[in-house]
């Protein structure tokens, strides 16, 4: 991009692309926005009508709206914390040379490549179930009694499920920054007189600051939605037990038939997510800059 | 104190042996230079000593306690890397400072050492800076300022000038002589650039390898090579070597004259030649004379000398100054 001339090239060639991805966000947004000032409910078809700012008023007193925040922001912590601690640890062990190392790798990534249904549909079934499940069966071994994950714990559940499931992206992109640590580095450190734990909080934690930086953004933005895991082990419950944000604009929008109820949700958790969104930029956004 | 003796060490890794056997004493206070081609094991030698090697077999000794089993961080050994290794996320003073806070010392001394260190490496107002803010000259001295505040029985140099560009890196000889003359500290430096080793050395170990091919002072090394491959390598440019009918005059397999030792005249001399390329730096004249049955012959020359490609010229090998050698390449006296 050096002269005028090539600048305003790329400018019109880029062009397209970005009208494109700016009416694909545009147009769903202003939907959503113009949906949320409707009565519009699907069971009074040809009724809707301008309500103004009551489908907002209903769903920001809902109790179940205040039950579903908490409950996504617990998820969204939870998952982190699990993925980054237990992702590190997993990142260190990887990054020994050991017998059969590619293969462990790889399987330690499938978790990945399995769809969230899926893996949210194995859990219930073959781990969590109480009569049938695995740990139902280890308990019994022991003749203790079989523990109704679903249905005593449900969002902690929930949260084991989902840190299965992304574990692995956190393990491996830590593994690749552990991998990228100057050798040398180390053996100075090690000259220096640092032990095992101080190499590990002096040099390589530091140095896996923004590794674990683009862990947390990239994350955060996929748990604040999840959803299909949701869906098929507990439906939100028992009672609003395990609903988060997403959760609620779902029952509120196609249980309900609310589609109005629903938008003005939809808007609310757009307005959450940037600001969970601008707290993170504030907190670690520096680790990004070199 | 800081004498350091390897007694038998060997180092193989799987089957490949790196290091055959071998013995090295370095005194207390003594500035040894470790050189040789690249892949000649210098550099592995070091790490041995260092301990981020375990040897395969053999002993060392660090002020008479054996220290084979010792880990690096006990030896009192104080090492500075090719690429620096300082740590990116601390400022200068937290790299120079990192050892001592290690050590758990407490903080108004490591302060006191830190300042004094920066001192003397002129680094004081760049204390607060990280490494990336630094130059690479400026990094070297941090490197080195890392070593020096542990106050160690003896530095370990690994090629630590080569990542320098030229004019830097005979700053930095200088410097690092300088250091070890106020100093007084054992150091052992590890480099493939003779005149680094030349310069910088009161003993140089010319390894070739993996073997000790010679140990001596660098004028020693100069005068009297134990072999072809020191003769070749001590010496730039490098030595002269003619073998065949010629060597056979002087009872040797093979005969080695530095361009030094040449004398170039237009009269007359013991070998013509015809001149190919010359090299005019000013101060001296190198030419390259293509001399009938013995092959290229490079002659030094001090200062400016008219000489131009295709010159008919005759050449005098000082006969003092002959060094040979016999079959196996070894020097004969």
């Amino acid at each position: 991009m050096a002269t005028k001339h090539s600048r305003a090239a790329a400018r019109l060639m880029i062009s397209p692309a970005v009208l494109l991805l700016l009416g694909w966000m545009i147009v769903p947004l202003a939907m959503t926005l113009y949906f949320s000032f409707q009565r519009y409910n699907l069971l009074m078809p040809g009724m809707e009508e301008f309500t103004g700012f009551t489908n907002y008023r209903f769903f920001l007193t809902d109790p179940a709206f205040f039950a579903a925040l908490l409950h996504t922001l617990q998820l969204v912590l939870g998952v982190l914390v699990i993925t980054i601690v237990g992702g590190v640890l997993l990142a260190l062990l990887l990054d020994q040379p050991f017998w059969g190392q590619g293969i462990v790798r790889i399987l330690v990534i499938a978790p990945f490549f399995v769809m969230p249904t899926v893996s949210a549909l194995v859990w219930k079934n073959m781990f969590l179930n109480p009569v049938n499940g695995l740990f139902a069966h280890i308990a019994k071994f022991f003749g203790l009694q079989p523990y109704d994950f679903l249905a005593q714990a449900p969002l902690a559940s929930i949260i084991g499920i989902v840190s299965w499931q992304w574990l692995p992206f956190a393990t491996l992109i830590l593994l690749t920054a552990l991998q990228s640590l100057d050798q040398e580095q180390l053996e100075a450190a090690e000259m220096d007189g640092a032990g095992p734990m101080s190499r590990f909080t002096y040099i390589m934690l530091p140095h896996l600051a923004r590794a674990i930086t683009v862990v947390i953004l990239i994350q955060t933005i996929f748990l604040l939605s999840v959803f299909a895991e949701i869906l098929v082990t507990t439906n939100g419950g028992p009672g609003t037990a395990s609903t988060n944000l997403t959760y609620l604009i779902y029952v509120q929008s196609l249980l309900q038939f609310d589609v109005g109820g629903g938008s003005a949700g939809g808007v609310v958790a757009i307005i959450l997510a940037n600001i969970v969104a601008i707290f993170l930029m504030r907190m670690i956004g520096k680790n990004l800059e070199s | 104190m800081g004498r350091i003796t390897l007694d038998k060490v060997r180092k193989a890794f799987g089957e490949v042996e790196v290091i055959p056997p071998l013995d090295l004493t370095i005194d207390d206070g003594e500035f040894v230079v470790f050189v040789g081609p690249s892949g000649c094991g210098k550099s592995t030698l070091l790490r041995l000593i260092a301990g981020l090697e375990d040897i395969t077999s053999g002993q060392i000794r660090i002020d008479r306690e054996d220290a084979t089993d010792v880990p690096p961080a006990k030896r009192g050994l104080a090492m500075v890397f090719q690429s620096y290794a300082l740590y990116p996320h601390m400022s200068v003073r937290k790299n120079i400072a990192f050892p001592l806070k290690m050590a758990g010392m407490d903080p108004t001394e490591i302060d006191k050492r830190v300042n004094e260190a920066a001192s003397v490496l002129n680094l004081a107002q760049y204390l607060d800076r990280r490494p990336g803010q630094l130059s690479g000259g400026q990094r070297q001295r941090v490197a080195i300022g890392r070593a020096i505040v542990r106050e160690p029985k003896a530095f370990l140099f690994d090629e630590p000038l080569s990542n320098l560009d030229a004019a830097l890196r005979v700053n930095m000889r200088l410097e690092i002589s300088e250091l070890h003359q106020t100093l007084k500290t054992t150091m052992i430096y590890v480099t493939h650039d003779q005149v680094e080793a030349m310069t910088m050395a009161d003993k140089i170990v010319v390894l070739h390898a993996g073997r000790i091919e010679q140990v001596g002072s660098p004028l020693e090394l100069y005068r009297t090579p134990r072999n072809r491959f020191v003769a070749g390598f001590i010496g730039s440019p490098k030595m002269n070597f003619v073998e065949g009918a010629e060597a056979a005059k002087y009872d040797a397999h093979s005969i080695g004259i530095r361009p030094e030792h040449v004398d170039m005249s237009r009269e007359s001399g013991v070998w013509q030649g015809r001149v190919g390329v010359s090299e005019h730096l000013g101060s001296d004249t190198f030419s390259h004379v293509h001399v009938d049955g013995i092959g290229t012959i490079n002659v030094r020359t001090s200062g400016e000398v008219d000489v131009r490609h295709g010159d008919t010229v005759w050449l005098t090998p000082t006969a003092a100054n002959i060094h040979r050698f016999d079959k196996e390449g070894l020097a004969i006296r």
